[in-house]
Parts: structure tokens; sequence; C-alpha cells
């Protein structure tokens, strides 16, 4: 986070050199108008988690989505993300309320590359009108190892790489 | 339109788990509620700083990087960029998929275009800093995307391997 914010920060300070206090405004008021319209779905979002978090079941979720869960917590966890509907404001709440209730990186890798991979929502209402089904069928072809692969490599590395991690 | 949808589908979900949720007993709904509402809390200044900050980086991102970097027969290197601009790209699907197109139409190599895609759907910058860090914890969403870092390359590979649709 406190990467990201010095970022904007240089990002401000280049924009007010090239365009001046009137180019930072203008970029700040449909900023803060986008801000206002999708703070809801935040709302939204946080809800579903929250709501989630509490009625899954935390045991059953560690077991079938925990480190010891194999291929098929990869499977489990490839196939949610592309069937989640929604946009960001679904699929990363969910993500993160499964992670606090048993669910490992790897899974939840699995999870997130396979929502923003193959997932549905984005390939029909984007991707097939603009690229034509041609190339979304092929693209998602080769995709679709991708977050089992993902997953795999996560929960490898993570294991190996927890200590230094965690502390 | 297609906004409005979206939010009906959005808040049918939530009031559709809401009230399964309701039916584990009062304890649990008003638990469930307390976490969401405390998340909301966290969050929301995270994306407030997400929002503006995705709007100036847009700002400062030339857009001849990105159009120029999907150039035609510019075999690994070409995806190397492929990779950049698409992580690079600020804006939501229509951008990225429309500049995918464009490139498609003026010559570049399909691996190229698919390692766009791809790049864009794993790293799109905007996305990240909008919804992925401040949803998820800050040290999931570094390993998650040191870990698919191999996967635009591995789609050009596959691309050049099985050749064209």
């Amino acid at each position: 986070m406190i990467f990201i914010v010095v970022l904007v920060a240089v990002s401000v300070a280049l924009v007010w050199r090239r365009d001046g206090t009137q180019g930072v405004l203008t970029i700040l008021y449909s900023d803060l108008w986008l801000f206002a319209e999708i703070l809801p779905r935040v709302l939204a979002g946080c809800l579903l988690g929250g709501f989630i978090a509490s009625v899954l079941p935390h045991d059953k979720v560690s077991k079938s989505l925990g480190p010891n869960s194999g291929l098929k917590g990869l499977l489990i966890g490839a196939a949610f993300g592309a069937i989640l509907p929604g946009g960001p404001f679904t699929a990363y709440p969910v993500a993160s309320a499964l992670l606090a209730i048993g669910a490992d990186f790897g899974a939840t890798i699995a999870m997130v590359v396979s929502w923003t991979l193959i997932g549905y929502g984005r390939a029909i209402s984007w991707e097939l009108p603009i690229m034509g089904a041609d190339f979304t069928l092929w693209r998602i072809l080769i995709s679709l190892p991708m977050p089992i692969l993902a997953g795999a490599l996560g929960r490898f590395v993570y294991v190996r790489v927890k200590e230094r991690f965690d502390s | 339109m297609s906004a409005l949808l979206v939010d009906i589908v959005l808040w049918a979900t939530v009031l559709g788990v809401g009230l399964l949720t309701f039916r584990h007993g009062r304890p649990v709904f008003q638990d469930a509620l307390k976490r969401g509402a405390t998340d909301f809390i966290d969050v929301a200044p995270r994306v407030a700083i997400g929002v503006i900050g995705a709007g100036f980086i847009a700002a400062i991102i030339p857009p001849e990087f990105i159009t120029g970097s999907l150039g035609p027969d510019t075999g690994w290197f070409g995806v190397l960029m492929a990779t950049i601009a698409g992580a690079a790209t600020p804006g939501g699907p229509v951008i990225g998929f429309s500049l995918g197109a464009v490139a498609l139409k003026s010559g570049a190599g399909s691996p190229q275009v698919i390692a766009y895609v791809v790049a864009w759907a794993l790293f799109a910058f905007q996305r990240m800093i909008l919804w992925e860090i401040p949803f998820m914890p800050a040290r999931f969403v570094w390993f998650r995307a040191a870990v698919s870092l191999p996967f635009p390359f591995l789609a050009a590979a596959l691309a050049m391997l099985i050749g064209k649709p």
C-alpha cells in the first residue's frame, strides 16, 4: 500500500508539471465521481465476503481448499473462479473470505487466475464482441491449464518460502 | 444499462446469501454484518487511493507506448513488450480488448496479442490497485503476481505451437 501511495504521488507530481493545477483537478474530479459510483459495489462485495465467511463451514473449506487438498483443491478453486458471477467487486472479497476461513494460497491463486483468465462474464460481454469468436475460443483454450498450473506453482513455492514469508 | 443490470444481479446475490446467513440464526447474521461493515470501513479508503491513483497513473502513460509495443513479427522480444503493455494498459476491458483487436488487424503477431490479453487479465495495474490490493492481503497479491509471471510467455509459446485460429 505504501508502494502504491508513492507511485500515485509521483504520478500526481508528473501530471502537475505537465498540465498544471487545472490538469490535476480535472483528473481528480472524474476519479471522485468514479469512486462515488463504485462505493456501493464495494459495500456489496464486503457484505458478500462477510456472509460467505460466516456461512461456509470452516473445516470443510480447509479440507477441500486447504494446503492438503491436492489437485482436487486446485480444480475446485479454478472451477469456482470460472463460474463466479459479477466483477472484481465480487471476486476479490469472496477470494479474501475463502483465504480467511482455510483456503491456502494455491487454491486461492487458482480461483483468482481462473476468474481473470477463463471467467465467462468478461469473455462473453467484452472479448467475444471485440476480438471475435475465433480468437476468444483459441485464447481460452490456451489459458485453460493456467489456473491449475499457477495454483500448483504457488503452492509449491509457498511451502518453501513460508517461514521467511510469514515472519 | 449493463451497469444497472450488474448492480441488480450483485445486490440480488447479496440479498440471497444474506437470507441464507439469516437462516443460520440471528447471532451468525449479526456477526457477518459486522464483519462486512468492518471490511468496508477498512477497504473504502484503499479503494479511494486506488481509484484516484489509477486516474493519475493512466494520465502519465503515453498511449503510443502501448500501441507501439504490439508490432508485427517481433518474436520473443515482442512477447515481452506485449506483456509489459498488457500490465500498463489503463481502463477497463473495452480498452484492453480494443487495443488487442486493432493490433491484430494492423498486423501484430497472434502470439504477441495473446500474450498481451493474458498479461492484461493477470496484471492490469488498474484492476490490481483498484480491487485486488484493497481487498486481498498485500502479501497474497504480490505472491500471486509473481507466480503468474511466466504465463503470458507460456500462452505465447502455446500459440506459436498450435498456430493461429
